[in-house]
């Protein structure tokens, strides 16, 4: 399989668009013809951070790649940073405010559903200096 | 598990069809409900139908993520044209119902479908 590499702007604060970077991926996923699980699983942890730029993380951008052997998914932005990761993947841990419990998020899943879905994750954060969130998934046996 | 046709779900809950008035033929495997998009994201829903009162366009794109088959909108809740469209973009049936979420789970229950349990 050739690899693929592609790069989408999300906007902070645009409700309207929010999530609409991870349905590409997702048809995009399915364009390649990956199992429907797998598809799943990078399409929960592409929605839940493009969420998390769109609700904390200022501007920023999403950035697919597949290679033959993996999936990644690179979530970078400029915004406020995180000033305790252990803290932000505790379930239930949630700086979100009304706008975003109104949109059905802000619960403080986000990063514990990340975790949860994603093979490997890795977080580089910290107070002012913008956030980078790294999330891998293997691919042996997994496709058709 | 008994598969019910969205044709039975209508009925059952005196619901308006607002999207997907081709596709009550589908059968849904289950069922799953709340107001929280991230607890819907965690759970094996594809295929599932969900039952929300959240009103806003973030169900839909959480329904497509995860594969639903149909949303349920509880309380008579009226989406705008924008979810509405959504929906048809997406190809989603969607569905609005007077009943509250707890009795639209209880009669899809005593209907057959049942629960998607958390995984991990």
């Amino acid at each position: 399989m050739p690899d693929l590499e592609r790069r989408f702007t999300i906007r902070a604060n645009d409700f309207v668009n929010a999530g609409e970077v991870s349905l590409e991926i997702q048809s995009i996923l399915k364009h390649i013809g990956f199992d429907s699980s797998l598809i799943r699983r990078i399409s929960v942890c592409a929605y839940e951070s493009e969420m998390n730029v769109v609700m904390h993380g200022g501007d920023g951008e999403a950035l697919l790649r597949v290679s033959p052997k993996s999936v990644a998914l690179v979530f970078t932005d400029q915004g406020k940073g995180i000033k305790d990761i252990d803290l932000a993947f505790k379930p239930g841990y949630s700086t979100a405010n009304v706008k975003h419990r109104e949109m059905g998020f802000g619960a403080g899943m986000g990063l514990p559903n990340i975790k949860n879905s994603a093979d490997t994750i890795e977080i580089h954060s910290g107070e002012g200096k913008g956030t980078t969130l790294n999330i891998g998934f293997q691919l042996e046996g997994s496709v058709d | 598990m008994t598969p019910v046709k969205l044709s039975e779900i209508r009925d059952l809950l005196d619901a308006t069809v607002l999207v997907g008035d081709d596709k009550l033929d589908i059968s849904v495997s289950g069922c799953c409900a709340g107001d929280l998009m991230s607890d819907i994201l965690r759970g094996a829903t594809e295929g599932t139908v969900l039952v929300t009162g959240l009103n806003n366009i973030q169900v839909i794109r959480t329904a497509v993520i995860v594969g639903v088959a149909a949303v349920i909108l509880v309380r008579r809740k009226e989406p705008d044209e924008t979810l509405i469209a959504h929906a048809h973009k997406h190809g989603l049936p969607l569905l609005s119902t007077p009943c509250t979420m707890f009795s639209t789970c209880g009669r899809l229950y005593e209907k057959g479908l049942r629960g998607v349990e958390m995984q991990g």
